[in-house]
Order: structure tokens, then C-alpha cells, then sequence
């Protein structure tokens, strides 16, 4: 299988690896996947009062391409306000990447760690207001 | 496009041609490029001479007699020819067959086929060490069952199967017992007469011979009969027609000749550059496991699961390094290795295995720098691995409910 320039750049030199405080009331994490699928993204977003992405970090258990996937999500992520996060669908990750058709399911799981991590910042919110 | 050679550790992929072999192929290429079964003139005398050379040349590695070696495409039409061929000739009197859930595709693919056809398969499980059960094998025995094929030396995992045990209980069951042994010629010691095997499947780019050629052992005594797969001329004692290809089957004799001749030397050298190999991986990384026993196995492979760290990412993190993956994101079916799960390896683990395979031509400098390499890249990648994480952390990822996808 031959990868595209951008996809092994990440896989490389990935961004943002690392963890944030999962007990941060700031910080939401989405864990998706399965190790015996063998894809696991945990994604977690730190976001300010005013609902912008200040930070974010992956750790990805999963091919180069799952690798590569989450660590370009990460790059996206920094500075989009939740509303513009939503809104990042798995073909543009696809695209940027040029991943090849049986990897498509790698840009799918990190739309999905978006959403979960997301849910979780917004969850911890709501159970704050409580 | 890689611009530095890679180390290769995938031998029991293939092995390249040694090039004393293809020294002697040659001349049959080129000059004494006779067909063998012209019987008038001198062309077809020397390449016919040749091919008997090498037929004895096989039969010598099997302890067989040269009368009993049918030339092949490959160790796959030897399989093909072995199964097809004695389940039809005996079809009237026995319809089961026994073989493993850890054979080649080649023999779980013609045991499919045959049971579409009106035969019965048993495939017996394997032990979590990669090899079967004697006890399950004499339980799997019907008065219909005709032939046992299990191969000699898994491809995946190494592994030896106990040849004259399951050889023995054959002949008391009354049953053919063909083995696929295109990984074991030259890696452990054969004998079809000791180890009452009837049927036996080689290959010779499995072992530094040519690719395209292959042999299947047919025993004379008691005689084995066979229906052919391929009709023609009649070459090849009506087993398989077609004319043989005289520089491949030179290639594979004098293969086989090598292999055995140098077996015992090549079985201490790779022992040594396998556990120097294993004591570098261990000293640096915890939780690798190897999968299948390591007694019980060639001294050419290895088979690791890396824990934490999914197969294919390793492979792009050593591309240095020319080997395998159980993985499945290797392979197009997204399924991980049959091979593994039939040996108890959970997927997870089975989703972080590599298979080293090295032979002849590997260098204990090679086998170094790729132990440098792995245990580099398996370092990098767990530091961004979230299970090793959870790990470190005392989790068990198996007391996670993960959502599959």
C-alpha cells in the first residue's frame, strides 16, 4: 500500500500526542474503537469559557493511517469553537490524507472520537449546572 | 520507491533462489534446453537424465524411493492433487477427511471445495502451543474417514507437528496421512517410511529453489492411488501431464540436495541468531509474546505480539525491515490472522503480531539492526498507544466495554 505524503508526515512527526486531565471540567474526552478491531482513538479537547478548542491531544492504538487520521484532527481541532467542530465530516479527513478505500473507516473513527469528545465536554456541563 | 535495500525476515513467504541452484538451471535454459520426454534424440535424453537426477535428489531428502516423486506447479497443486485426487479415487468406500484449523489456505480451500462435493471435513482444533491434540485426532476418526492431511511446519507460527504420532495412528486407523511439508524440507529430519506418511507436498521457493515448481510424494508400498487433476500426455505416471519444466525441476532437486546437507548446520547457526534476537527484544521491551511453541518449532521464525501496539503501524515504523504481519490491517479482509485465533491468541494481540522469518542468507548484523528497529519503533508507538497508557495505569483493556465498529 502506498500513502500520501501528508499521511506519512503524520504518522512521522504527529501532533499533539499526549494526554489532558480527564477530570478537567474543561477538558472532554471521546475514547472510540477497540483493540480487537485494532483501532483505538482517545481524543480529548480542552475548551475555553467561551467555547473554543484551546487545545487538544490523541493517543492512537491502530494502523498508520488511523495514526495519521487522529493527529490531523488534533491540528483542525485548535482554535474551532465547538459549533465548527461539529461540523468537520470524515471526507475532508479522507481527502486531506489521501487514504485509500479500505482505510476510509480510520477518518470515520476520528469523526467519531470528535463527537465523543465533544458529548463528554458537554455532558460535564450540564451536570455542573445541576 | 525505497531507496535503500530492506532487510528481508519474511523466508517463509519465500526464499530466494540460492545461486548455486540457479548455476545449475541454466544449461537447461539455455544449450540442453530438450523437452524430457523426446525419446529420440540426445536433447531429450540429457534434459530427461537431469530431471531423474533431481527426482532422486528429492526422494533422498523423504528417504523415499524416486518412483514414488510427481513434479508439480507447487506445493498448492501438490496439495490440490493430494486431497482431490485421493478423495475421488477413493469416493466409494471413504468419505471423511481430517485436517487442522491452522493449514494453509491451499488445504482449508480444497477441504471447502470437497465438502461442497459431497465430503466430509473435520478440522481439528490446535492447543494455544500451535499444535494438535493426538487424543482429539484418534476421537476424530469415523470408519469413513480416508485421508488425514496435516501439515508438518505452520507458515505462520513455526510450529512442528508430531509427524509420527499422527502418522502411526493413521496406519492403525487405516487411513491415508498426507502432510503439507513446504516449510519443513531442510528444517527437520524426514522420513516417509519412519513416519508412515503416504502423501507429502513440497515446494521449492520455500526453499532457495525456483518458484513454479514443486513435488508431491505418492507411496508405492502399500500403493496410494490417485485421480489426476490434469489430463494429457500421460507424463508423470498419469498423475499429472504436461511437460515438465526441465530447469525448475533441476532447481528444486538440487534445492532439496542442498537443504538437507546443510540442515543440521543452518538449525544451530538460526537457533543461536534466534535467541540472541529474542534476548535483545525481551531485555527492552515487556509484554511481547511469543505466539506458538518455541520448542517444538524451525529455528527461522518467530512470531511476536508486540501488546499495545497495532501490527500495521509497526510496519510503517520499520521500513527497513521486509516481514509480515498477522494483523489484519495488512491484509485487504480486515480480519486478523485465522492462524493466531485458532490458537487462542485474542485479537487484540493477534492485531499486534509480526512474523520474523529468516534462513540461509540472514546475517547476525541483520538480525541486530532489525531487533534495534522494533524495539525502537515499538517504544515510539506505545508512548502514543492509549491501551499502554491505560496499561501503565493499571486498567485492564479486556474490563473495558468497548464499542466495535
Amino acid at each position: 500500500m502506498s500513502y500520501s505524503k501528508q499521511l506519512i508526515d503524520h504518522y512521522e512527526n504527529p501532533r499533539n500526542v499526549g494526554s489532558l486531565d480527564p477530570k478537567d471540567m474543561n477538558v472532554g474526552t471521546g475514547l472510540v474503537g477497540a483493540p480487537a478491531c485494532g483501532d483505538v482513538m482517545k481524543l480529548q479537547i480542552r475548551v475555553t469559557d467561551d467555547g473554543v478548542i484551546a487545545d487538544a491531544k490523541f493517543k492512537t492504538f491502530g494502523c498508520g493511517s488511523a495514526i495519521a487520521s487522529s493527529s490531523y484532527v488534533t491540528e483542525l481541532l485548535c482554535g474551532m469553537t465547538l459549533t465548527e467542530a461539529t461540523s468537520i465530516k470524515n471526507n475532508a479527513i479522507a481527502q486531506h490524507l489521501a487514504l485509500p478505500p479500505v482505510k476510509i473507516h480510520c477518518s470515520v473513527l476520528a469523526e467519531d472520537a470528535i463527537k465523543a469528545a465533544i458529548q463528554d465536554y458537554q455532558n460535564k456541563q450540564v451536570e455542573s449546572q445541576r | 520507491m525505497e531507496t535503500t535495500r530492506q532487510i528481508y525476515l519474511d523466508y517463509q513467504a519465500t526464499t530466494p533462489c540460492d545461486p548455486r541452484v540457479l548455476e545449475k538451471m541454466i544449461p537447461f535454459f539455455k544449450e540442453d534446453f530438450g523437452n524430457p520426454h523426446s525419446r529420440n534424440h540426445s536433447y531429450g535424453w540429457k534434459a530427461e537424465e537431469a530431471v531423474e537426477t533431481a527426482r532422486a535428489q528429492i526422494a533422498r531428502v523423504l528417504k523415499a524411493d524416486p518412483r514414488e516423486i510427481i513434479f508439480t506447479s507447487g506445493a498448492t497443486e501438490a496439495n490440490n492433487l493430494a486431497l482431490k485426487g485421493a478423495a475421488y479415487f477413493y469416493r466409494d468406500q471413504k468419505t471423511h477427511l481430517i485436517t487442522t484449523l491452522t493449514e494453509h489456505k491451499c488445504v482449508l480451500d480444497t477441504c471447502r471445495y470437497l465438502e461442497q462435493n459431497g465430503f466430509q471435513i473435520t478440522y481439528l482444533p490446535v492447543l494455544s502451543n500451535g499444535l494438535i491434540d493426538l487424543e482429539v485426532l484418534e476421537r476424530a476418526f469415523t470408519p469413513q474417514t480416508g485421508l488425514v492431511s496435516i501439515m508438518a511446519v505452520n507458515n505462520e507460527v513455526g510450529v512442528i507437528q508430531p509427524l509420527s504420532e499422527i502418522g502411526a495412528l493413521c496406519r492403525l486407523k487405516g487411513a491415508l496421512f498426507h502432510t503439507d511439508a513446504a516449510q519443513a524440507v531442510g528444517k527437520i529430519p524426514l522420513d516417509v517410511n519412519a513416519m508412515n506418511i503416504d502423501l507429502l507436498s513440497l515446494s521449492g521457493h520455500k526453499i532457495y529453489g525456483p518458484k513454479g515448481v514443486g513435488a508431491l510424494y505418492v507411496r508405492r508400498k502399500p500403493r496410494v492411488r490417485l485421480e489426476a487433476l490434469i489430463h494429457g500426455g500421460g507424463q508423470e505416471r498419469g498423475f499429472r501431464s504436461g511437460t515438465l519444466p526441465t530447469p525448475l525441476c533441476v532447481g528444486l532437486g538440487e534445492a532439496c540436495f542442498i537443504a538437507e546437507q546443510e540442515r543440521e548446520g543452518e538449525t544451530e547457526r538460526l537457533n543461536e541468531l534466534r535467541n540472541r534476537f529474542l534476548e535483545k527484544i525481551h531485555s527492552s521491551l515487556a509484554d511481547v509474546y511469543l505466539n506458538g511453541d518455541l520448542e517444538k518449532r524451525i529455528p527461522g521464525n518467530l512470531n511476536l505480539s508486540f501488546a499495545y501496539v497495532e501490527g500495521e503501524g509497526l510496519m510503517m515504523g520499520i521500513k527497513n525491515l521486509a516481514l509480515s504481519s498477522g494483523s489484519a490491517c495488512t491484509s485487504e479482509s480486515l480480519e486478523p490472522s485465522y492462524v493466531l485465533r485458532a490458537l487462542g491468541v485474542t485479537e487484540d494481540l493477534a492485531h499486534t503480531s509480526l512474523r520474523i522469518g529468516f534462513g540461509r542468507f540472514t546475517t547476525q548484523a541483520e538480525m541486530d539492526e532489525a531487533a534495534e528497529s522494533i524495539i525502537k519503533a515499538v517504544t515510539r508507538l506505545r508512548e502514543m498507544s492509549p491501551l499502554w497508557e491505560m496499561a501503565q495505569m493499571g486498567v485492564d483493556i479486556k474490563s473495558v466495554t468497548w464499542a466495535g465498529h
